[in-house]
C-alpha cells in the first residue's frame, strides 16, 4: 500500500508540474480590471500619481476596481506580443497609434464595431483626425484614441531676440537661414557651441516621423494605396536628404546629436542654451516645465515653399496613443465602461492638461481653458496633421527606415553622405520589408 | 544468521508480489525530471523546428497552432545569401564569429594571466581578488548603462581620456554609432566575462600540487617557463570547458547590444541573437526567425562537437602544445 502511495505521489509530482504551467490567473474571475498604461510623463511614479485620482473616481462611480501597471514604452511592444501569443493579457491597454494596425492583424483586440462604439457614447464624439489612426481603413477600429500629440517647432525666444529674428520661421528656407544665424561660436574657440537646431539624430522613430512629414511635403508616401512599401521613391529620398542635410551640409546641428536617442537629450541641449530650436511634441512642454524652463514658444514646423507637385502642407503626424480592449477579456462590459470613462470630456481635459497632451474628444476643447501653446497645437492638429500610414508592417517600417536614417545620420556626422547613399539605404530597407511579406 | 534472515526477508519484500510496482518505481522517481526535461528542452526545440516550417506571423500568433505550413519558404527567405534577409544573416553570422573569437581570446587571456599572477602571495591579494569579481557581480544591465555614459561622444569619460587627456586623437570619435559600436560591445563583454575565466583558472591552478613547481624550479625553470610549461598544460582540461562556455556565451550575445542600443543596434553591433529577435519580435516574422535560429543552432552544434573531439584528445595528453590538433597516426593513438 505504502508503495502504491509513493508511486502515486511521484506521478502526482510530475502532473502538478505540468498543471502548474497551465494554471490560470484566478484574479480574472473577480471584478478587477487589469490596465496596462504607457507612460505619458517623464517618470513612472509621476504617471501613477496622475492616474490614481482619475481611476479612484472611476471606482467610486462604477464599483469596478482597476489594477494599473505602467509599462515603459521600450518594453511595451514585447509585453503585448507575449500577451497576444499566450492569450493572457490585460483587459484594457494603451497602445501606440503606430502599432494599432499591426495588433489589429493579430485579432487580439476587440473590434470597435458601430454597436460597440454606441456603447461607449458614439464615434462622433472624437476629433475626426484622431479616428484615422485606429486601424486599417475599411475595418472596424481596433482601438479608440486616448490622447494625441503633435509636432511643433520649439524655439528659444531670448536667443531669437538676441539674433534679431522677430518671428519664428514658416518655410523650410527661412528655417535653415534662421538656424544658420543662430549657430554661433560664443566662446571663440573656433567651434560653434550654440547650434541652430537640436535633433534626436539617433532615434529611428523620430527619424521615421520626419521622413513621413517631409515626405508628404514632397508629395511622397511611405506606403502606396495597397500598403506596399515605397521607401525609396524620389520624394522619400528627397525628404530624408533634407532631414540629414541639417547635419551633413547645412551644419546647423551639432554632430554629437547623431548619437542622441532620447528626446530628453535634445531638450537638455535646448534648455542649456546649446541649441535655439528643436522639433518637439506637445508632451515635451511638461518636461520643460519640470526643468523650470519657460523661455520658449512654439510654432508649426516649417514647410517647403513652394510645395513640390503633389506636396501637402503637412507639419505633423497624429501622435499619441490609442486605448484598446483585449478581445478575450472576461470583463467586456467593465472594460468598455473604463474606455468610455477615460474618453469622457472632463477626464480628457484634466488628464491631458496634466500631461501636456491633447484631448481626443471635441467637447474637451470647449471645456478646457487652453493656454497659448495648446491653442497652437490645436490649430496644427486641425489644419496640418496627417496620421501615419495604417499598415500592419508599421513597427517593422520604423525599425528598417528608422535604422537606415540613423545610420545615415551617423555617417553624416563624420563624413559626406550622397544622394545615392540615401537611395541605396532606403532601397535596402524597402527590399527587406518586401522579402518578409 | 540473524542478519542473513533479515536480508532474506528484505529481499523477499522487494521481489515479492509487487514486482510490477518495483519495475515502475524508478520511472516514477525520474518522472518529474523527465517531464521538466521535456517541457524545458525537448518541446521548445520541437516547436522551434515546427515554427521554422510555418508562416507564423502577427496574424496567426494569437492562435499559433493554426499557422499555415509553408515548407522550406522561411529557410529560403532567411538563409538565401542572394536575398536581402539572407544576405544580412550571413553578414551577421560572420560578424558574430569574429566578435566571439576576439572577445573570447582577449577575456580568456586576461583571466588566465591574472589568475597566474595572483597565485603567489603578496600584500593586498584578497582585496584585489574581491575587486576582480566586481564586474561579474554587477548586473549586466546596470553595467551596460554605465558604459553607455562613458562612451558618449561629447561628455563620456573615454573621449575625455583619449582626446582631452592623452591627445591620442584630435577629432572626438563616435563610439555608440557607426562602426565603433562593435568595439564598445566587445569592451563591455570582455569587462563582464573575464572574471569568469580568472575564477575558473584560479581554482584549477590552486589544485596543482606545489611540488611540481618546486621540482621545476630546481631544474632551473624561470617563472615564465613554469607558466608556459606547467601551469597552462595542467589547467588545460578546465580551460577547455571554460573556452567552450565562453564561446557559446559570446556567440549568443544579445543583452549588451540590446541595452546599449535598443531593438535596432547599429549594423556593426548587430549580432545573430539581435537579428533573430528583431525578425521574430519586431517584425513578427516568427517563422523566419525560427529558421535562422535553426541554422545557428546547427552551426553551434557542429562547432561544439568538433571542439569537444579535439579538446578530449588534448585533454588526454595534457598539453596544448602536443600534436593533438593534427590527426593522430594510428599507432600513436591512445585508448
Amino acid at each position: 500500500m505504502r508503495r502504491t502511495i509513493a508511486l502515486l505521489a511521484a506521478f502526482m509530482g510530475s502532473t502538478t508540474i505540468v498543471a502548474g504551467c497551465g494554471v490560470d490567473d484566478l484574479s480574472t474571475t473577480s471584478a478587477t480590471l487589469t490596465y496596462w498604461v504607457a507612460p505619458m510623463t517623464s517618470s513612472l511614479e509621476q504617471d501613477e500619481a496622475v492616474l490614481e485620482p482619475i481611476l479612484d473616481e472611476f471606482t467610486a462611480t462604477t464599483g469596478i476596481e482597476v489594477d494599473v501597471e505602467v509599462v515603459p514604452w521600450s518594453t511595451l511592444w514585447d509585453r503585448i506580443m507575449a500577451a497576444v501569443s499566450s492569450g493572457r493579457g490585460p483587459d484594457v491597454l494603451t497602445i501606440g497609434k503606430a502599432w494599432t494596425a499591426s495588433l489589429q492583424a493579430t485579432g487580439a483586440l476587440l473590434p470597435f464595431t458601430d454597436d460597440v462604439m454606441d456603447e461607449i457614447g458614439g464615434a462622433d464624439r472624437f476629433v475626426p483626425v484622431t479616428l484615422r489612426s485606429v486601424g486599417v481603413s475599411g475595418e472596424p477600429p481596433a482601438a479608440v484614441p486616448l490622447y494625441t500629440t503633435a509636432y511643433a517647432l520649439f524655439y528659444n525666444t531670448t536667443l531669437f531676440e538676441a539674433a534679431g529674428i522677430a518671428a519664428p520661421p514658416d518655410t523650410w528656407q527661412e528655417f535653415v537661414d534662421d538656424a544658420k544665424r543662430l549657430t554661433i561660436d560664443t566662446d571663440g574657440d573656433g567651434e560653434p557651441d550654440q547650434w541652430g537646431v537640436s535633433i534626436v539624430g539617433g532615434s529611428g522613430i523620430t527619424a521615421t516621423h520626419q521622413a513621413f512629414i517631409l515626405g508628404r511635403q514632397h508629395g511622397g508616401s511611405l506606403f502606396d494605396r495597397d500598403g506596399n512599401p515605397q521607401f525609396d521613391s524620389s520624394a522619400q529620398v528627397a525628404a530624408v536628404r533634407q532631414y540629414v542635410s541639417l547635419i551633413a551640409t547645412e551644419h546647423v546641428v551639432a554632430p554629437g546629436n547623431a548619437e542622441y536617442t532620447s528626446a530628453l537629450d535634445a531638450i537638455d541641449q535646448f534648455v542649456a542654451g546649446g541649441a535655439a530650436m528643436f522639433f518637439g511634441q506637445s508632451i515635451h512642454q511638461s518636461v520643460l516645465a519640470d526643468m523650470g524652463f519657460a523661455d520658449y514658444a512654439v510654432a508649426p514646423l516649417p514647410v517647403l515653399d513652394p510645395l513640390p507637385a503633389g506636396g501637402r502642407d503637412t507639419r505633423t503626424f497624429v501622435g499619441g496613443a490609442n486605448l484598446a480592449v483585449f478581445a478575450n477579456t472576461d470583463h467586456r462590459d467593465a472594460a468598455l465602461a473604463l474606455v468610455e470613462f477615460l474618453t469622457s470630456p472632463d477626464v480628457q481635459a484634466d488628464w491631458t492638461a496634466e500631461t501636456a497632451t491633447l484631448p481626443v474628444v471635441t467637447a474637451a476643447y470647449d471645456e478646457d481653458d487652453l493656454d497659448d501653446a495648446a491653442r497652437v497645437f490645436a490649430t496644427i492638429l486641425r489644419d496640418h496633421a496627417e496620421p501615419m500610414p495604417q499598415v500592419p508592417e508599421h513597427a517593422q517600417m520604423e525599425i528598417l527606415v528608422g535604422g537606415a536614417i540613423t545610420d545615415l545620420m551617423a555617417r553624416a556626422a563624420t563624413g559626406p553622405v550622397t544622394e545615392d547613399d540615401i537611395r541605396a539605404a532606403l532601397s535596402e530597407a524597402d527590399a527587406r520589408l518586401t522579402a518578409t511579406r | 544468521m540473524a542478519d542473513r534472515s533479515f536480508t532474506a526477508r528484505r529481499s523477499h519484500r522487494f521481489t515479492g508480489v509487487r514486482g510490477g510496482a518495483r519495475r515502475w518505481l524508478p520511472y516514477a522517481l525520474i518522472g518529474p525530471a523527465l517531464v521538466v526535461e521535456l517541457v524545458v528542452h525537448v518541446v521548445p526545440m520541437a516547436l522551434g523546428i515546427w515554427f521554422s516550417l510555418t508562416g507564423l506571423d502577427r496574424s496567426t500568433i494569437g492562435d499559433w497552432t493554426g499557422a499555415p505550413f509553408v515548407g522550406l519558404r522561411n529557410l529560403r527567405t532567411g538563409l538565401d545569401p542572394a536575398g536581402p534577409i539572407g544576405a544580412e544573416l550571413w553578414a551577421t553570422l560572420a560578424r558574430t564569429a569574429i566578435f566571439a573569437i576576439i572577445v573570447v581570446t582577449v577575456s580568456w587571456s586576461i583571466g588566465v594571466v591574472v589568475a597566474w599572477l595572483m597565485a603567489s602571495e603578496f600584500r593586498g591579494r584578497s582585496a584585489l581578488r574581491v575587486l576582480f569579481l566586481v564586474p561579474f557581480a554587477v548586473p549586466g544591465f546596470v553595467a551596460a548603462i554605465g558604459w553607455s555614459f562613458m562612451f558618449s561622444r561629447d561628455y563620456g569619460a573615454v573621449n575625455q581620456l583619449l582626446v582631452d587627456g592623452l591627445g591620442a586623437v584630435s577629432d572626438r570619435p563616435f563610439w555608440l554609432i557607426g562602426d565603433n559600436a562593435f568595439w564598445v560591445v566587445a569592451v563591455v563583454w570582455i569587462w563582464n566575462v573575464w572574471p569568469f575565466a580568472y575564477l575558473m583558472s584560479s581554482a584549477a591552478m590552486s589544485a596543482i600540487p606545489s611540488d611540481v613547481h618546486d621540482a621545476s624550479a630546481l631544474d632551473g625553470a624561470a617563472r615564465w617557463r613554469q607558466f608556459w610549461s606547467i601551469s597552462l598544460p595542467l589547467i588545460w582540461p578546465v580551460n577547455a570547458v571554460v573556452i567552450l562556455v565562453m564561446s557559446l556565451w559570446a556567440f549568443n550575445e544579445f543583452g549588451v547590444a540590446y541595452v546599449l542600443f535598443g531593438p535596432r543596434p547599429p549594423e556593426s553591433a548587430t549580432f545573430v541573437a539581435n537579428l533573430v529577435h528583431g525578425h521574430s519580435f519586431t517584425d513578427a516574422a516568427f517563422g523566419v526567425g525560427a529558421a535562422m535560429n535553426l541554422l545557428v543552432a546547427g552551426l553551434l552544434l557542429i562547432g561544439v562537437l568538433t571542439y569537444v573531439r579535439i579538446a578530449r584528445r588534448c585533454g588526454w595528453c595534457s598539453s596544448w602544445r602536443c600534436r593533438c590538433w593534427a590527426p593522430v597516426p594510428r599507432e600513436g593513438r591512445r585508448a
